[in-house]
This record gives C-alpha cells, structure tokens and sequence, in this order.
C-alpha cells in the first residue's frame, strides 16, 4: 500500500487510474460475449423402445412445463405437432429445459447425451406430424451455392442475425443469437421450425438446397479471413464504434490532455 | 502599460484559487502573467525577462546547470524527431516510386509501407514540435491587445476619394454604351447554374406513386425465384422476402417493389378495412389463406422493415426501431414511423400461385411533399 501511497499522487496516476478503467471495462465486454462449442448430429431412425425411453425422459424432464402428455400448460406450449426437428434445436442447444420460463432461452451446455434428445425427439414426433430431424446428408454444404446463400441470407436473415451472423438486437429487450457455435443441423432445424421470436422458414418457401446455401454462407463466413486483423465478432458498427469510443477516443483524450498539461519540475539526474 | 494591468488584475485577483487539481490541468503557477506574477517576482525587470530562456522550471533559476542539462538534452530528442520525420518522408517517396501496385498483394505491401512511413514522418513532426513548444519555449501567456476595426476618419475619406476619382477615369458613368454591355455579356453566365440544376434529373413525375406490381403478377421468392402457393406457405409464423415476377434484378424496381410475406395462423389475422381519401388502404380481403403481404419498405425514411418476431407479430424496422404489428394491418405502434406499412392486394391465379391483385392502392415509403 506504501507503494500506491507514495505514488498516488503523482500526474501520472490519473492517466493510469483512466487507462485501468478502460482496460477493466474492455475485459468485462470481452468476458460477456459467449462461446462454446458443439457437436455434429444424424438422427438414428427411431424405434417404438427408443419411443418409450424418449416419453420417461420427457416427463422426468419436460413434463412439469410442458404437460404430462406434452399437451402444454398455462406455462409452456403444446408440442402436439411440434415435431422432431424442434427438440433437436431446443435441446441440443441446451434452451431446454429451460432455466425459467420467459420469451427467450439462452444457448447453454447440452445436459442430455445426443441418444436422450433423439428418444425424446422421437417421442414428440410420435405425438403426431411435424418436421422431423435433417440427416447429415441434407445439411452437408458440398457443392452448395454460397453466393446464393449470401442473397438468401441477407434478405431473410440479416435483419436479425446480423450480416456475418453475429446476432443482434429484436423488440423489447429479446435478441437474435450469434450463430458462431451453431452446427448446419441446428441452422437447418431452425429454420424449419421457427424457435421463439424467429419466423418458420418452411421447405416449401425456401427449399432444402436454398437452406444448404444459406447454411454453406453461414459456416464459409466464420473461415473468412480478417483483413482488417481484429474481427471484434464481426459484429460492424457497434463493436467497433465500441472501440474507437473506448480505445481511440480515450487514447486520444490522453493524448489532448497531455499536450496541454503545464510541464513539471522535470528532475534531472543527479538530484534526489 | 503597467496602469492597464492594474486594472485588469483585479478581476483575476478575485479568483480564489481551487484546492485540488483536475487530471491534465496545469498546477498552480505563480508566473502568469499580471500585478501577481510581478508582486511575486519583486525583481522589477517583467515577465518577458523572465522568461527568455528555458529556465521558467519552478524554483530554478536559468543558470542552473540542470535546467541547462535538461534544455540540451530536449534539443537532442527534438533534433532527432525531425531527423525521423526526414528519413520516414524519404521512405515514403521511396515506397511510392519502387513498389508497385498491379496485384493485391503488391498493393497490400505498398499501402502498408505509405501509411507506415507518411504516418511515421507526421507524428514525429508533431511530437518533435511538441516537444519544442513544451521544453524550450518560454513558459508565459502572451496578450495581444486587439486594434479598433473601424478604420480612421481619415483613411476612411482618402478611400471614398480614391474611388471616386478612379471610377470617373474608368469612365464607366461616362459610357453607358461599355457599361450596358458588360453587363449584358455576364448574364447567361450568371444564369448558366440554373440551366446546370434543372439537367440534375427528371421531375419524378408520378413514379413515387407507383410499384410494378400489377394485376396478376405473381410473388417470387427473392433470391430463388420461385412461384408460391398457399400450400407451400403453410407453416404458421412463416416469413419470407418477396420479389415482384419479372423484376427479380431490377434494383430499381426492387427499391419500392419489394415485399414481405407472412402467414398467420387461423384466427390471428385481423386486419381492419381501413380508406384514405376515398381509396381503399386495407382489407381482408387481400389476404390469402392467413398470408398478408406488406411492403418492405419503411414508411419513415424507407428502410427495409425485415425483422418479424413471429411470437409477437411485431415486424421492426432495423433504422429507427419503428415497430409495425403485422397482425392488424401493420399499424405503427412504436417509432417515427407516421404510417402503416402499405398493403399489397393479394389473390391467386389460375394455377393456384399467389399474384398481386393490383399495384399498392397507396405509395410506398416515406413521405414526399406532394403525396397529400
């Protein structure tokens, strides 16, 4: 403490004060953004016993919102017709089960193994109809046109999901996701069923190959190199407006007050 | 000299000096300038003696071999500033001439090397002159007292003399003939700007009012170009980006023609029948199946309102956050937005696709000074 003590009043605290501040206040902004990682999937064809597993999953799980026959509640929707592709994407980007019950769910950590979501997939499928889970053949992006999925994106997905896919803000506080962490089955089960605010973008508006375009756009964009060095998310205007508020304007602030600052006793050697 | 900086001290004698100091500002300095500054002084020769050295450091005197240490040793930093900024100037004109800049690569590294050196060059001279001002210019505040504008009367006569005198040897009252016709041949050049202006572009002329929807034009999926039935837009909560058929790249058709289509399910759709000036603006009528199409463009400033929150209905404007409700005919219920996203009448055709009834009943967009 002597140490800070002694030299707490010096003029160069103040600039070094300002500096932690900016520092602290970048690291946090860092921390705050998420990450993560998943895995890939192809939906094993579903068995009456992978059924019955799948519903004592599901009303261990799932019931208490949802309803003992998964016919909703005054809390959680029915899922009668929901389909299998839904509780792929809600479950294998851990939204469900869900924390609380509110509008929007964040991605967190899978608690259920890939064979657990597929049961109780299966089990909601049996409830009757919707769409079912994508093979991997479905959402491989060879020979995709991504220039296509570039068109597609930018006029059905960008609004919310921001040009590369980095998420951005929707009405009244909800937001539209990175999809930095999603897998093609994941982008193509929600596009086929429309989780939470997002609209359904069915087959029959946007075909198969039009969904493998876009997800080709998608996973081509996170390769992309960064010509300017840093990406800062990718996410435009705002992260880097961040920055020059943050970083350039301050550095420059210091820079100003600098240049203005009355010259002190400049010390020369050989005293003290 | 000595009586206008009494007068003038009082009022800067009256400020108390502050206690503590602000980051960045200069300490107290008892050598400013004023009746304090020579008090203090008490030797009687002024500030400007004072200060004609690098010696204003306080509580040194000019001589001191410190300051004189400290004022050689700046001089060498700033010597060595303007040194860099030469060398880095001279890489510049060196990089320009020799590195080429026919391919990407070699334009990457050339713009590398100006940026690098031009910035180099300017930030050494800005921080060598910085230095210099800091370190060995003398440390006071200088006041320049301001001269009367208004010139004297009498500068002010040997003008409107000179005048005069020198438009009567111009003859230019003399010579109405000369006078007449100077003026006569400056004219279209002065009207010359206006001709310029009026060839900017057209008069719009009623385009604003128009789209190239028209009856039984069929909706095309932007991007892929495909036909939809009611059939293959079935999913509730579907939306999609619309192009009118036959205008799929033309952007500047695109730019007002542009369409959002959304299903509902049953029940969720209610849009009242709604006229302006005697037209119809909205019905149900143009919807089919639960699918309303609204134009995609902002009636605000006219950027495209793409965001739609199938759980609320609410569709949003990504400029300003005017939010529109799609479920009751996009009314406005949030943001600047000083209208209702305008409906585009809607059928079937023959073979079952979903075709515009007609154009929009209203024009598109933000508002223009003519629309009414």
């Amino acid at each position: 403490m002597s140490w800070i003590n002694a030299r707490r009043r010096r003029p160069v605290a103040g600039y070094a004060a300002l500096l932690l501040g900016l520092v602290v206040v970048a690291l946090l902004y860092g921390s705050l953004t998420r990450q993560g990682g998943t895995a890939q999937a192809s939906a094993p064809p579903a068995s009456q016993q992978d059924i019955t597993v799948g519903k004592d999953l599901f009303d261990a799980s799932c019931s208490s919102c949802h309803g003992l026959d998964a016919q909703g509640t005054s809390q959680a929707p029915s899922l009668v017709g929901a389909g299998a592709a839904a509780v792929y994407f809600q479950m294998s980007t851990g939204r469900m089960p869900a924390k609380e019950v509110g509008a929007e769910n964040e991605r967190k950590p899978v608690t259920f193994t890939d064979q657990q979501i597929y049961q109780i997939a299966d089990y909601v499928a049996s409830l009757g109809g919707g769409p079912a889970i994508p093979t991997a053949e479905q959402v491989s992006t060879e020979g995709a046109n991504t220039a296509l999925g570039q068109q597609l994106f930018s006029a059905n997905c960008s609004q919310c999901h921001g040009f590369a896919g980095a998420g951005g803000a929707l009405t009244y506080g909800k937001d539209a996701p990175p999809l930095t962490q999603s897998t093609p089955t994941q982008i193509y089960t929600a596009m086929l069923t429309g989780p939470e605010s997002m609209p359904v973008f069915s087959d029959g508006a946007l075909s198969p190959s039009a969904k493998r375009d876009i997800i080709a756009y998608i996973t081509q964009t996170r390769v992309e190199p960064n010509p300017g060095g840093v990406s800062l998310g990718r996410t435009g205007p705002i992260t880097e407006g961040l920055v020059i508020w943050l970083g350039g304007l301050g550095f420059l602030v210091l820079i100003a007050m600098w240049i203005t600052v009355k010259r002190r006793d400049p010390r020369p050697t050989g005293t003290e | 000299m000595s009586d206008m900086e009494e007068t003038e001290g009082h009022a800067g004698s009256g400020v108390p000096a502050a206690p503590h100091r602000v980051i960045g500002t200069p300490p107290p300095s008892p050598r400013l300038l004023g009746p304090n500054a020579l008090a203090e002084g008490g030797d009687g020769t002024g500030e400007v003696a004072e200060a004609d050295d690098a010696q204003h450091i306080v509580g040194l005197p000019p001589d001191d071999p410190r300051v004189i240490v400290h004022a050689k040793r700046v001089e060498r930093i700033v010597a060595a500033c303007f040194t860099l900024a030469f060398i880095a100037g001279c890489g510049f004109i060196a990089a320009y001439v020799g590195l080429g800049v026919h391919t990407v690569d070699k334009t990457l590294r050339s713009n590398l090397a100006l940026g690098t050196s031009l910035s180099v060059a300017l930030l050494a001279l800005g921080l060598g002159a910085l230095l210099w001002v800091r370190h060995l210019m003398p440390d006071v505040e200088v006041v320049e007292e301001r001269h009367e504008l208004r010139s004297e009367e009498k500068d002010r006569k040997a003008f409107q003399e000179y005048f005069k005198q020198g438009t009567a040897n111009s003859q230019f009252v003399k010579r109405p003939l000369v006078r007449r016709t100077l003026m006569l041949g400056t004219l279209p050049l002065l009207a010359a700007p206006v001709v310029l202006l009026r060839d900017m572009g057209p008069l719009p002329g009623t385009s604003l009012r128009h789209t190239v929807w028209s009856p039984g034009r069929r909706l095309l999926v932007y991007g892929t170009n495909q036909p939809l039935t009611p059939a293959e837009f079935s999913a509730p909560g579907e939306s999609i980006t619309i192009v009118p058929e036959g205008y799929t790249e033309d952007l500047d058709a695109l730019a007002k023609a542009t369409v959002t289509l959304i299903k509902f399910r049953p029940g969720e759709l209610d849009i009242p029948t709604r006229t302006a000036g005697g037209t119809l603006i909205g019905t149900m009528n143009w919807t089919v199946d639960n699918i309303v199409a609204y134009s995609r463009i902002c009636t605000h400033v006219g950027c495209p309102v793409g965001l739609y929150e199938q759980t609320t209905h609410h569709l949003l404007c990504p400029c300003h956050q005017s939010t529109f409700d799609a479920s009751t005919g996009a009314t406005v219920i949030f943001g600047p937005a000083p209208r209702p996203l305008p409906q585009l009448p809607m059928t079937v055709d023959s073979q079952g696709y979903l075709v515009a009834r007609s154009d929009f009943t209203q024009p598109v967009g933000p508002s223009f000074w003519e629309r009414g």
